[in-house]
Order: C-alpha cells, then sequence, then structure tokens
C-alpha cells in the first residue's frame, strides 16, 4: 500500500476509530461466553457460585479489568460518535478521544484496584 | 451499511448509553466485597425491574452487536453483503437467546 493511502492512519482519529471498532469486536466475542456464565444459575446456585470461585483467580480478574476497559472505551468512544453525528461541534475531537481512553483506562484501574 | 441499519445501530447506541453506565455501577458496587451467587440472586430474583433493565439491555445489545458484525464482515472478510448480513442475523438470536436465558437464569427463582 502506498504511503498517500495510509497516511490517515498516522491520525488519533483513525486510531480511535479502530479502538472502537476493536473493542466493540471484543465484546461481541465475550458476550456470549458471559450470557453461559449466568446461566449457569439456572442449573444451580452453586454451579454459579462455583464459577463465581473460579473467577478470583487473579489473571481471571485481570481479565475482567480488560473488559471493563474495553466496555467503558466502547461506550466512551461511542458517546463522541453520537455527539459529532447529532450536533454542531467539531473542535477537539482528538482530545475528546484521548480523554476517553484516559477515563477508559482509570476506570479499569479503579476496577483492578477494588477487586484486588 | 444502509440508512436503516445506521438508524437501529445509533438508535440501539443511544438505549445502551445510560444502561452501560448503570451496568458499570453494578459492577463496582458488587465488587465492593467479592462477588457471590448468593448477593447477585439476592438482587435480581423475583425483581421486574432487573427483569426489565437486563431485558432491555439485551434485546439493545444484540441488534447493536450484530449490525456491527454484519459491518465488520463486509468490510473486512471476503463474505459478500448477503452472506454478512445472514451471519450477522444468526449472530444477533443467539445472543438474544443467550441473552434471554442469563435474564431469565438470574430473575425467575
Amino acid at each position: 500500500m502506498t504511503a498517500r493511502l495510509t497516511k490517515h492512519r498516522d491520525s488519533a482519529l483513525w486510531l480511535a476509530a479502530m479502538v472502537h471498532r476493536i473493542s466493540g469486536l471484543a465484546l461481541a466475542i465475550f458476550l456470549p461466553f458471559h450470557f453461559l456464565a449466568l446461566g449457569l444459575a439456572i442449573d444451580s446456585d452453586a454451579r454459579f457460585e462455583s464459577f463465581l470461585r473460579w473467577t478470583d483467580q487473579p489473571l481471571v480478574k485481570f481479565a475482567e479489568g480488560g473488559l471493563v476497559f474495553l466496555l467503558a472505551v466502547h461506550l466512551l468512544g461511542g458517546l463522541r460518535v453520537l455527539v459529532i453525528e447529532n450536533f454542531a461541534w467539531r473542535d477537539g475531537q482528538k482530545q475528546l478521544a484521548t480523554l476517553a481512553a484516559a477515563v477508559s483506562v482509570l476506570i479499569a484501574v479503579g476496577f483492578l484496584a477494588r477487586v484486588f | 451499511m444502509n440508512v436503516r441499519l445506521y438508524v437501529w445501530q445509533r438508535a440501539t447506541a443511544a438505549v445502551m448509553a445510560p444502561l452501560v453506565l448503570g451496568h458499570l455501577a453494578v459492577i463496582f458496587y458488587a465488587t465492593r466485597q467479592g462477588l457471590s451467587a448468593a448477593d447477585i440472586l439476592a438482587r435480581t430474583r423475583g425483581s421486574i425491574v432487573w427483569a426489565a433493565y437486563y431485558g432491555l439491555f439485551v434485546a439493545a445489545a444484540s441488534i447493536h452487536a450484530a449490525i456491527g458484525i454484519r459491518n465488520i464482515f463486509s468490510e473486512w472478510s471476503p463474505f459478500n453483503e448477503r452472506q454478512a448480513g445472514f451471519l450477522a442475523i444468526l449472530f444477533g438470536l443467539l445472543l438474544a437467546l443467550l441473552g434471554a436465558r442469563a435474564v431469565a437464569a438470574v430473575v425467575l427463582s
């Protein structure tokens, strides 16, 4: 691919769009497993509890922190898209996208601090 | 993406924005002393409010995710529009089914 065709990839807003897409894809892949885990309560409360005890492992907690980040960054990135499309607000979009990422990191770190 | 799908994706996003904020708040609240099945089910079992909240969430997420998956398939995979649409509908139905089952699992006693 020529440099001219990929130049837009240097833009922070292209990165924001890519983060939005990848986070959405990751959440879509995770959702069926999330629903299956909650569905364990149909069989018995004990099976659900046993699954929750499995999630006490540090690696699982880190993965949950990653999911919280993905959820937050997809929400905030999506709100930015809705604002651009529905209001006459075009200024500072790079700063807004950066702020969305930073707030998402803070939310995920806050979650990890809570569960560890 | 045609106009109809665009409107559905944006409308479901607007519906889900407050629901996701609420979900994040619930995640932080529920993990205050470690997750337990007893705590979660005590909150949700028999609750019409939680059933409506998460029922709406599942419906909106299923539509929103299916449209997103359709866009990714049609732009990033060799599938044509028709195949991408078919796979997206299957995925949306799977999410709606598993999501409804999950809501029933935590709400119905």
